[in-house]
């Protein structure tokens, strides 16, 4: 078991071992968003209410659910940083904030969009489109606090510790902004139930999240890579790699 | 606990001592409420609807303001470090820390409250709401934000980084605050949403400390 945490504790093994996990990812979000997008765009049948409009969903549930997914993984990211101390956490953390911010603004504007044929107005102050937008206010403090400490150390600890109470925060803040205002309909998936739409519907947005889900892992992967070659940049093995890469 | 008591002591002394720390929270209050007749409309049955939404964001802007002053005077002068060092529990002492911020700036908020409420002609009905809701909820604000200013105190312009990193987790203890002001204004029940506020405080109380004590730890080995 310790030989397995220090493992994904070592820079060196992830940047070794992450290059063909981002391409398999990469390869399966790439065929199961074609697939999805494709299906649901054009061969789902049209709602029996909202015509076409309710297409956005394809774009727009995915990347819902993977930028609330993203908070909890950096915040047991962060829990595993201040307890265990592994510096692999809190460089992954780094590098999936600015991911979950972009998630969480996607969701925002094809809401936005969605909102205007279903509800008549680009934004109005719903619970759950709320509950989005204080998210995405979660993630945006996280990214501006890496930006002002200059120190990477305490930069990461502070990280740490925000998305830590931030985490703790994320259910209070959507039950108080649920009890406050409700017009959203109600979560298009749940685990207990079957779905409500036909299987030509939900197929191809359970194949979207999964896509956008291996896309997000691959781009985090991606990311991590970099930032390790960047914090290791003075160890002797990233020296070879740079040299290799450039062909020097 | 008497290192508790010494601690809450002294930071009570160091307010006295310092009175303009202790008047400017409250006069921001004042003026951020006396903009709201003047930028949206003098009319006052419109302003006694919109009271207690202005009164709870005047205050949690306020407690927001002073939050920056709950660590920052103690990190100068180092004697924060040398709380940090004392063998004593590092978090009972910043939750004595935090007991007297609200003693300095969220009990007289609530004192003051009243008359801005008679101001902005919110009912009489729902004074007993505004201060019961404004006593518990700014010691919520408080054990929030001590992390967003321990997070922050190290850091020479951290006030509006500050604001940003603790504004989200503000946002429970507003809607709960003003909508048990709202309730009574329309005498409907509003105890329950006092309550929660208090779970809150009580729920922040649990962890507050702790995060603190590592966050303060961070900012002082910067």
């Amino acid at each position: 078991m310790w030989k397995w945490i220090q493992k994904w504790g070592s820079p060196k093994w992830f940047y070794q071992m992450s290059w063909n996990w981002s391409l398999t990812l990469g390869v399966i979000s790439a065929l199961l968003m074609t697939v999805g997008i494709i299906w649901g765009l054009g061969f789902a049948p049209q709602d029996y209410q909202q015509g076409n409009s309710f297409r956005i969903i394809y774009i727009h549930v995915p990347s819902a659910i993977v930028a609330e997914a993203c908070y909890m993984m950096m915040a047991s990211l962060g829990a595993i940083s201040i307890i265990w101390k592994l510096k692999m956490a809190s460089m992954v953390l780094k590098s999936i904030a600015p991911i979950g911010a972009i998630f969480s603004l996607i969701a925002l504007i094809t809401g936005a969009v969605w909102g205007k044929p279903t509800w008549g107005a680009w934004w109005v102050w719903d619970a759950r489109i709320t509950s989005m937008l204080i998210l995405m206010f979660l993630y945006l403090g996280v990214i501006a606090l890496y930006h002002v400490m200059e120190n990477e150390q305490s930069a990461d600890k502070s990280a740490a510790v925000l998305t830590i109470i931030g985490v703790v925060n994320i259910p209070i803040i959507k039950y108080s902004v649920n009890w406050w205002n409700t017009l959203h309909q109600p979560a298009t998936f749940k685990l207990t139930e079957k779905p409500a739409m036909p299987a030509e519907m939900w197929i191809p947005l359970v194949l979207m999240i999964f896509g956008v889900y291996a896309f997000f892992l691959a781009q985090m992967f991606i990311r991590s890579r970099s930032e390790i070659l960047i914090r290791e940049r003075k160890a002797s093995w990233v020296k070879e790699e740079i040299s290799r890469m450039t062909g020097a | 606990m008497s290192a508790i008591m010494l601690m809450l002591r002294r930071e009570m002394l160091l307010a006295y001592r310092r009175k303009i720390d202790l008047i400017n929270p409250l006069l921001f209050f004042m003026m951020v409420v006396t903009l709201f007749p003047l930028g949206v409309t003098p009319d006052l049955e419109k302003l006694s609807m919109l009271a207690p939404g202005i009164i709870w964001v005047a205050a949690l802007l306020s407690t927001l303001l002073s939050l920056d002053m709950m660590f920052r005077n103690d990190y100068d002068d180092g004697s924060l470090e040398q709380i940090l060092l004392s063998a004593k529990s590092v978090e009972g002492l910043v939750l004595a820390k935090i007991i007297a911020h609200w003693m300095v700036t969220g009990l007289p908020l609530t004192l003051m409250s009243p008359m801005l409420g008679m101001m902005l002609s919110l009912p009489q009905r729902a004074m007993i709401a505004l201060m019961a809701s404004l006593a518990v909820g700014t010691l919520a604000l408080s054990m929030l934000g001590a992390v967003g200013a321990a997070l922050t105190v190290g850091l020479r312009k951290g006030g509006l980084l500050l604001a940003l990193l603790v504004m989200p987790l503000f946002i429970p203890v507003l809607i709960f605050g003003a909508s048990s002001v709202a309730g009574a204004a329309q005498a409907i029940e509003f105890w329950a949403q006092i309550a929660y506020i208090g779970a809150i405080a009580l729920g922040a109380a649990s962890f507050v400390p702790w995060l603190t004590g590592v966050a303060l730890r961070i900012s002082v080995n910067n």
